[in-house]
C-alpha cells in the first residue's frame, strides 16, 4: 500500500513555479517596447504561421512566450472577450486593463487549482492617444500582473535581453531606432546568432516576427511588418524596396468616421492587416510624406 | 456580462475552448441574449411599430462593384428618418446594404462586421467572399421568426473577390430572401420597397464593363427613379444636403464616396431631366 504523503503548500507552489520557469526558459525571447508612434512587438520566431504576436482589439496587442497551444488558447480567449465587450458596449470600452485582468485571473486559477501550470508568459500592450497613455502589462504563469514602463522582455534569455535593453533603450525614439535596439537586444542573447559562430551578428528578417500598434492609424492599429518592408526597416544592408503604404485593415464607417481610410495598393489575396510578404511597408517610420505623424 | 467574464476565475471554459472561429456561434454559446434572432417574439405583427429602411441598389463595373442606398426610413405612412444610413462597409473588401426593419438590420450589420473581424483575428486571414456571403445567409435565416412578425431584414451584399481567377469579374453581388436564401446576381441587383423601379432603371442604364463614373451615375439614377415612384424611398435632397450613400469596392478596398461627389452626380441627373422636360414642352 502506498502511503499518502504530505507536501507543504509552499513546496507545491515552488515546484510548479520551477516547472513553469523551466518550460518558458527553453523558448526564444520576445521584446515589446514603446516608440514615439506606438508600441513595437518583436519576437524571435522562425515560423511565419505560428505567431507569437497577435491582435486582440483596435488598440490592444498580444505577445507571448512558452508553450504555443497554451498561449494560443489564451490569445483566442482575449480576442473573444474583447469582441464580446466591444459588441455589447462600445469599441471604446475595450481596454487593455480588462483583458490583462482576465488573463491574470485565469492564469492565477490555473496555477493554484491544476496540477500543471501554464508554461507561458504574456504581454498585453495597449497604445494610447499619446505616448504617456501607452500601457504594457506583463503577465506571468502564476497570474501576477505588472504594469511596465517602456519595455517588456519575456522568454528564455529574458535576463540578458533586458540587461542589453536597459543599457541601450531610450524612450520616445522613432520606429527604425526602436526596432534596431530591440533586434540588437534579442540578437545579443539569441542562441541562433551565437551558434552561427559569428556568421551574422544580428538576427535576419526571416528569424523575426515584427508587428506594431501604430498610434496614427484609425480604428485597428495593429499591423504586421513582414518581408521586404521589414528588411528595409532593419538596415541599409538589406535590399531596398520601394516605399509605399501597406493595405489598411478593416475600417467600416462608424458615427464619427464617415469615410474610412482608403486602403491603398493591396496585393490581391492579402488579408487586411497582415501584409503580403513581398509588399513594402513603411509602418509609419520611413513614410515619404513628412506631414504624416510618425 | 461583465461578472461572467471578469469573475474570480477569469475566462469561463467556453472562452478557452479553441474550437470555432465564429463570433456568432460563440455568442450563441455564451450570451445568446445578445443575438438578434434568439429573442422571444410577441404573437402579433410589429410591422408598423418600427422604422423600415427601403431601397438598396448594387451594380458591378469594370474594376469592382458599387452599392448605394437612399436615406429614408418609414414607419407606416410617416417618414421616420431622412438621413438614415443603410449601406455599410462589412470589412475592407465588402459592403452590405440593408432593407427592412431598421433596428434589427443595423444590429445585424454590427454583428456581421464583428463576425468578419473576429474570424480574421483568430484565423489570421480573411474569409473568402463566398464564405462571407454564406455567413450572412445564416444570420438572415436566424431572423425568420421576426420576419414572420413583420420585422423582416433583407440585405444586399457585394464585395471584391481577391481570389477571383485572372480575367474573371472580381466585383460580385449577392442577394438574399427572408428565409436566408442566397443568390449570386449578375451585373446589378436591388432590394427594398423601391427595388422594382430601381431594377427597371438599372436595366436601361447599366451595361457590362461600365467605368466607375458611369456605373455611379447609373446607380444614383436608379435610386432617383425608385424615389420617383415609391413613397418610401427618398430622392436626393438638395435643401438638407442629403444624398444617397454610395460605396465603391475595388482592388484597393471599400471606400465611401464623399457627399460632394454624390451630390455632383445627383445634380447632373436632375439637370439632365429638367432639360429633357423643357425640350418636351418646347
Amino acid at each position: 500500500m502506498t502511503m499518502p504523503y504530505y507536501a507543504s503548500a509552499e513546496q507545491v507552489m515552488r515546484d510548479r513555479s520551477e516547472y513553469a520557469r523551466k518550460g518558458i526558459s527553453r523558448g526564444r525571447s520576445v521584446v515589446v517596447l514603446t516608440y514615439s508612434g506606438g508600441v513595437l512587438l518583436i519576437a524571435e520566431n522562425p515560423s511565419s504561421t505560428l505567431h507569437k504576436v497577435g491582435e486582440i482589439y483596435d488598440r490592444i496587442g498580444f505577445a507571448a512566450v512558452g508553450r504555443y497551444s497554451e498561449f494560443e488558447s489564451l490569445r483566442v480567449a482575449g480576442v473573444r472577450l474583447a469582441d464580446v465587450r466591444g459588441y455589447s458596449y462600445n469599441r471604446r470600452d475595450v481596454t487593455g486593463r480588462v483583458v490583462a485582468n482576465a488573463y491574470a485571473q485565469t492564469l492565477g486559477s490555473i496555477f493554484t487549482e491544476q496540477m500543471k501550470p501554464f508554461e507561458v508568459e504574456l504581454c498585453v500592450a495597449e497604445v494610447g492617444a499619446t505616448s504617456e497613455a501607452d500601457q504594457l502589462y506583463r503577465l506571468t504563469f502564476d497570474g501576477s500582473v505588472v504594469d511596465e514602463p517602456d519595455f517588456v522582455v519575456m522568454g528564455g534569455q529574458a535576463e540578458a535581453v533586458s540587461a542589453h535593453l536597459r543599457e541601450h533603450f531610450r524612450p520616445g525614439v522613432e520606429l527604425r531606432e526602436a526596432l534596431e535596439v530591440g533586434v540588437a537586444a534579442l540578437s545579443a542573447a539569441s542562441a541562433s546568432t551565437q551558434a552561427n559562430g559569428g556568421e551574422h551578428t544580428t538576427l535576419p528578417a526571416e528569424q523575426l516576427e515584427v508587428a506594431v500598434l501604430d498610434r496614427a492609424r484609425p480604428k485597428r492599429t495593429f499591423r504586421r511588418i513582414t518581408g521586404g518592408a521589414l528588411r528595409t526597416l532593419l538596415g541599409p544592408g538589406a535590399p531596398e524596396a520601394p516605399v509605399s503604404e501597406a493595405p489598411a485593415s478593416v475600417a467600416p464607417a462608424t458615427e464619427d468616421t464617415p469615410a474610412p481610410a482608403a486602403p491603398t495598393e493591396p496585393a490581391p489575396g492579402t488579408p487586411p492587416g497582415l501584409g503580403d510578404p513581398g509588399a513594402p511597408d513603411t509602418a509609419g517610420g520611413v513614410d515619404p510624406d513628412p506631414g504624416t505623424p510618425a | 456580462m461583465s461578472e461572467q467574464i471578469a469573475g474570480r476565475s477569469g475566462f469561463t471554459p467556453a472562452y478557452l475552448d479553441r474550437v470555432g472561429s465564429s463570433f456568432t456561434d460563440f455568442l450563441g454559446a455564451t450570451a445568446p441574449d445578445l443575438l438578434p434572432g434568439r429573442r422571444p417574439l410577441p404573437a402579433v405583427s410589429a410591422a408598423d411599430l418600427a422604422p423600415h429602411g427601403t431601397t438598396i441598389v448594387a451594380a458591378t463595373y469594370d474594376g469592382g462593384v458599387l452599392m448605394g442606398g437612399d436615406r429614408r426610413a418609414t414607419m407606416g405612412n410617416l417618414i421616420s428618418s431622412r438621413d438614415i444610413e443603410k449601406v455599410y462597409a462589412a470589412d475592407s473588401w465588402s459592403v452590405i446594404g440593408i432593407a427592412g426593419a431598421a433596428g434589427i438590420a443595423i444590429e445585424m450589420v454590427r454583428l456581421y462586421q464583428v463576425e468578419l473581424e473576429h474570424y480574421e483575428k483568430i484565423e489570421g486571414m480573411t474569409l473568402s467572399l463566398d464564405g462571407k456571403a454564406n455567413r450572412l445567409a445564416a444570420m438572415i435565416r436566424g431572423n425568420l421568426g421576426a420576419a414572420m412578425q413583420g420585422l423582416a431584414v433583407v440585405p444586399l451584399f457585394a464585395g471584391y473577390d481577391l481570389d477571383a481567377a485572372e480575367g474573371a469579374r472580381a466585383g460580385r453581388i449577392f442577394s438574399y430572401d427572408v428565409t436566408g436564401g442566397n443568390y449570386e446576381e449578375r451585373g446589378y441587383a436591388s432590394v427594398g420597397s423601391g427595388s422594382l423601379f430601381a431594377r427597371g432603371s438599372l436595366k436601361k442604364t447599366w451595361r457590362p464593363g461600365l467605368s466607375a463614373e458611369a456605373a455611379t451615375r447609373s446607380l444614383v439614377e436608379a435610386l432617383y427613379d425608385a424615389a420617383d415612384d415609391d413613397s418610401a424611398t427618398g430622392g436626393p435632397d438638395a435643401v438638407r444636403r442629403l444624398y444617397p450613400i454610395v460605396y465603391r469596392v475595388d482592388a484597393e478596398g471599400a471606400v465611401r464616396l464623399s457627399d460632394t461627389e454624390v451630390a455632383e452626380v445627383a445634380a447632373a441627373i436632375t439637370a439632365d431631366r429638367s432639360a429633357g422636360a423643357e425640350n418636351r414642352e418646347a
